[in-house]
């Protein structure tokens, strides 16, 4: 069974005034708009009467209704753009794991507390297994495979490598995203500034402290061994 | 030993060999195997604690939109004995058409009495978790020297009480496989930490030739102790991809990883300790029960069926009485978990020690250094506190100035380590490079880069040359990771293998050495078929018995009762350092598993609905970034003691070097893990809540520990310590 293509909003319509942006995709539909147009139409139907408002809700948001079977979603990830056939409710951490065939993003918790699916979203690090898809049409998608050009890593994936800022790596690559975002915005950040912009990500193998030389290294800043060998002999 | 002294890579810093895949997504990790046609399995979980199930429909489900296979967990009727326990498992075409169908699902269940928590399951009125014995399980005692007498000798005797809270084992990636059968032969991409382990499970459950199983793991995101089989889920993925006759890939969720995939077992632990005037141990007494899960073994093996621990655990007073026991409750069963009940013992022992230093007016590290057997331990406990300052730091427990008290504690650690048993194959071809085959796996310790450095070390090549594949049954024997066993197991069959290559490289090059700047001209005479060799492990090249030592600081705000983890220092034996960053990493690692043990983690039950109320990471608490204290890392490095594994015995005396360190900021113990700011307050009498009896706060052990005194007790079994982590 075909679902019909899904119609944008009509953005003139909206009680703010707000336009598209120029030159993204048409966002098909945020929560935001949605829950906006909700209440415009709800107080639009209140003065219908009691009776009426079921009928002018529906009507109100009939076009807007998307799924529940599979819709087209347009997305850009890493500079190129993709159209989907997506059920609405595919998170963009499944769209990217299972539908574009990007599985550098981990899932690990899909609930917003461990950071191994961040992606970059506009620049901004989000949580992927908590954000749909469909939402993320419009807006620029970055995931740790569009990092390394040509196969060349960047200063910060080869700190990590260089520094061991892994273990198991599973959470390396939100780990990695994370910091990218960070280090665009603030070229030499403290440790405490890296420390908070990583404690949205959870490491269960405990490679914080390598994790933060590794992120220091790869803004040209001074780090200290903390290893010592001392050799005892005597002992043996 | 043998190994080189003048090394190009052996005990220096070699970068992982599959960091670059990993730090560009490139690595397929289990989870991220997906062949054509994958299916998507999900479990259908018991909703009660207990219950009896008759009847389980999967009619519906398997007519549902995008179900291609349902199967049950095992034939009904059968007991339920935990809430989150397997029923059946349903695959489809994408995961929300298996979820969905999950509401189609009919069960028949009559729900029975169930208790979650130790101190209740042990009352004689409690539920029984398994109709035919008492929760609590018959205990194990041992007795030596005169107990009684030597108490009543003793210049001091201390009392007290400690709880360690069950800890979850919660890898980065969950528990899961992806499981593709050809005709009567599967293929498993398991996410373990043992795949001849995996290969025989699945041969002996699904009653499949061993040749006929082959699983491979590439990369695993980390397991501690909890991935060895493949356990229920891998076991149901296998029939579901049976049935449907396609890969089903089945992934567990974090809330999963909570109730059934195993953990660290709790104790409550009652010690007594006597010394004399110069602190020598003179005698001591434990009485200690926790909960293994649904099933308490008689055994005291920690982690592998029962709560044991190893007690005194590195000390040896002269007269020693322990009894120690289980209590079945209707939760998720334990499993091993990182030094199974080295960090358990750790917490009471360390503590009372640290109690009776105090109360003989004599410094907590010299106590130590006289009564610790180890001479490895008590150099490093020397080398530690000059680094630390310890005799600059200590202070009499509680005489910080100030609402924020900083305090100083140490605690030992001994780990078999040890591994043995693996096989290498090694082939080098006409053009120089190399090719290392061994089916171990890499769970994070970086085993794949062991294997590249022992091979380029021995033969003189750059490591760029030597490609290393493992992960595999069809590659040759390795045993589990675990035990802190893969460096030392692994290793010296590498090496085996290169000095096998190397004396057949010489007779068919004629080089005298053809290691080094011969290396390329050798291998131009191989001709066409590739030199292939196959090494095995051998003695002298590996050994256990890996001794540490830990130094924390802390502060603590005893208006919030918020400890903060100034500085931990650790000092660790690990004989030849193949890799000192990888190691390195293990350690800090071990150390922040530990202050998790110490500070915030704890599978918390409700006692009223008996399910696990924490089963995801915003409430069960993680170590994050912000935890994160200075960690500093002393290594012993004795390269004639081989090669020893150091995953296990660097996550054992943290949580104790904490507790005391709280200890002596505070003056009071608070001897409940984790120590959570309400106990602190609870410990300085600042909220209500303390039991006098027993330092844990709102419990009533002292009724518990007189029935576990009461009940009756089997032989004591040594504490065997090969079980894995």
């Amino acid at each position: 069974m075909m679902a019909e293509p899904p119609t944008p909003l009509d953005m003139k319509s909206m009680p703010d005034g707000s336009k598209e942006r120029p030159g993204a995709a048409k966002p098909v539909v945020s929560r935001r708009d949605f829950l906006k147009c909700l209440g415009t139409s709800a107080v639009a139907t209140a003065a219908l009467g009691a009776t009426n408002l079921a009928q002018g809700l529906a009507e109100a948001n009939a076009e807007r209704v998307h799924g529940p079977g599979a819709v087209p979603v347009a997305l850009t990830i890493n500079g190129r753009k993709v159209t989907l056939s997506l059920e609405p409710r595919v998170t963009l951490l499944e769209a990217l794991r299972l539908h574009a065939g990007l599985t550098g993003a981990k899932e690990a918790c899909d609930r917003a507390t461990c950071g191994a699916c961040t992606v970059l979203v506009d620049s901004v690090p989000v949580y992927a297994c908590s954000m749909l898809a469909i939402e993320a049409q419009g807006a620029s998608i970055e995931t740790i495979e569009g990092l390394a050009v040509d196969g060349k890593l960047t200063e910060l994936q080869q700190a990590f490598v260089d520094r061991d800022g892994l273990q198991c790596g599973y959470c390396s690559p939100g780990m990695v995203m994370t910091l990218t975002a960070l280090l665009r915005k603030n070229p030499h950040p403290t440790e405490t500034e890296i420390r908070r912009a990583i404690a949205g990500n959870v490491c269960r193998c405990g490679s914080y402290p390598r994790i933060f030389t590794a992120a220091l290294a790869a803004s040209g800043q001074p780090v200290a061994d903390k290893l010592e060998l001392v050799h005892d002999h005597a002992l043996a | 030993m043998p190994w080189p002294s003048q090394t190009r890579y052996l005990g220096k810093e070699t970068p992982r060999v599959e960091a670059p895949a990993k730090v560009s997504g490139r690595a397929k990790f289990t989870t991220d195997v997906t062949p054509p046609g994958l299916l998507f399995g999900v479990i259908v979980r018991a909703r009660m604690p207990a219950a009896r199930i008759t009847a389980v429909d999967l009619s519906r489900v398997r007519s549902a939109p995008g179900i291609r296979a349902a199967v049950l967990a095992q034939e009904p009727p059968f007991d339920v004995l935990y809430y989150g326990q397997e029923i059946a498992a349903i695959a489809g075409t994408t995961r929300q058409a298996a979820l969905d169908a999950l509401r189609l699902v009919g069960i028949k269940a009559e729900p029975r009495d169930f208790v979650v928590n130790e101190l209740e399951a042990v009352k004689p009125e409690a539920p029984r978790v398994a109709a035919k014995q008492p929760n609590l399980g018959e205990g194990a005692t041992k007795e030596n020297g005169d107990v009684d007498a030597a108490f009543a000798g003793a210049k001091a005797v201390v009392e007290a009480s400690f709880h360690t809270p069950v800890q979850l084992h919660h890898p980065m990636e969950p528990h899961g496989h992806t499981v593709q059968w050809d005709g009567e032969e599967l293929t498993a991409w398991s996410s373990t930490q043992a795949v001849f382990i995996c290969r025989d499970v699945f041969s002996s459950a699904l009653k499949l030739p061993q040749n006929k199983v082959r699983v491979i793991c590439d990369h695993m995101g980390g397991g501690f102790g909890s991935k060895f089989a493949p356990g229920v889920e891998g076991l149901l993925c296998a029939r579901l991809a049976r049935e449907a006759g396609a890969p089903v890939k089945l992934v567990l969720t974090r809330f999963e990883q909570a109730l059934a995939v195993g953990n660290r077992p709790s104790s409550y632990q009652k010690i007594k300790l006597g010394g004399d005037a110069e602190g020598n141990l003179t005698a001591f007494e434990l009485h200690s029960f926790g909960t293994p899960g649904f099933s308490s073994g008689v055994d005291n093996a920690g982690g592998s069926g029962g709560a044991g621990f190893p007690s005194p655990y590195i000390y040896q007073p002269a007269a020693v009485r322990v009894k120690q026991g289980s209590v079945a409750v209707n939760a998720g069963q334990s499993c091993a978990m990182r030094a199974p009940g080295h960090p358990v013992a750790s917490v009471g022992m360390e503590g009372i020690l640290d109690e009776l230093a105090v109360k003989l007016g004599l410094d907590p590290l010299d106590v130590r250094i006289k009564n610790d057997p180890s001479e490895i331990r008590r150099r490093e406990y020397q080398l530690g506190a000059e680094r630390f300052g310890w005799k600059q730091k200590y202070r009499k427990p509680g005489s910080s100035p100030g609402p924020v008290k900083t305090g100083v504690g140490c605690a030992g650690a001994a780990w078999m380590s040890g591994g043995e048993g693996t096989q290498a194959e090694i082939q080098a071809n006409s053009d120089g490079t190399v090719e290392v085959r061994v089916g171990t796996q890499d769970l994070g310790t970086g085993a794949r880069t062991v294997v590249q450095v022992v091979a380029a070390e021995m033969l003189g090549v750059d490591r760029e040359r030597v490609a290393v594949s493992i992960g595999d049954t069809r590659f040759p024997p390795s045993g589990p990771s675990g035990g802190s066993a893969t460096t030392a197991s692994v290793s010296p069959a590498v090496y085996d293998a290169c000095e096998k290559l190397v004396a057949e490289l010489k007779q068919r090059s004629g080089f005298e050495d053809p290691r080094g700047e011969n290396w390329l001209a050798a291998c131009a005479k191989i001709g066409r078929a590739p030199l292939q060799v196959r090494g095995r492990w051998r003695p002298g090249l590996s050994t256990g018995g890996a001794g540490g030592v830990q130094f924390a600081e802390v502060e603590v705000d005893t208006e919030t009762g918020f400890v903060k983890l100034r500085k931990m220092l650790v000092v660790q034996d690990c004989g030849t350092v193949v890799n000192k960053l990888t190691c390195e990493s293990q350690i800090n690692g071990g150390v922040i598993m530990g202050i998790g043990y110490a500070l915030y983690e704890e599978r918390i039950m409700d006692d009223r609905t008996g399910v696990v109320l924490n089963p995801n990471l915003e409430t069960y608490k993680l170590p994050g970034a912000a935890d994160m204290p200075d960690i500093e890392i002393v290594l012993l490095d004795m390269p004639e003691r081989g090669v020893i594994g150091v995953g296990e015995p660097c996550t054992v005396p943290t949580a104790a070097a904490i507790a005391n360190a709280v200890s002596n900021a505070l003056g009071v113990r608070v001897g409940d893990l984790p120590i959570t700011p309400d106990k602190v307050l609870v410990a300085l009498g600042q909220v209500p809540g303390r039991d006098a009896t027993s330092g844990i706060a709102g419990s009533d052990t002292g009724a518990a520990f007189a029935r576990f005194a009461a009940a009756p007790a089997g032989a004591w079994v040594e504490f065997q310590p090969e079980c894995h982590a």
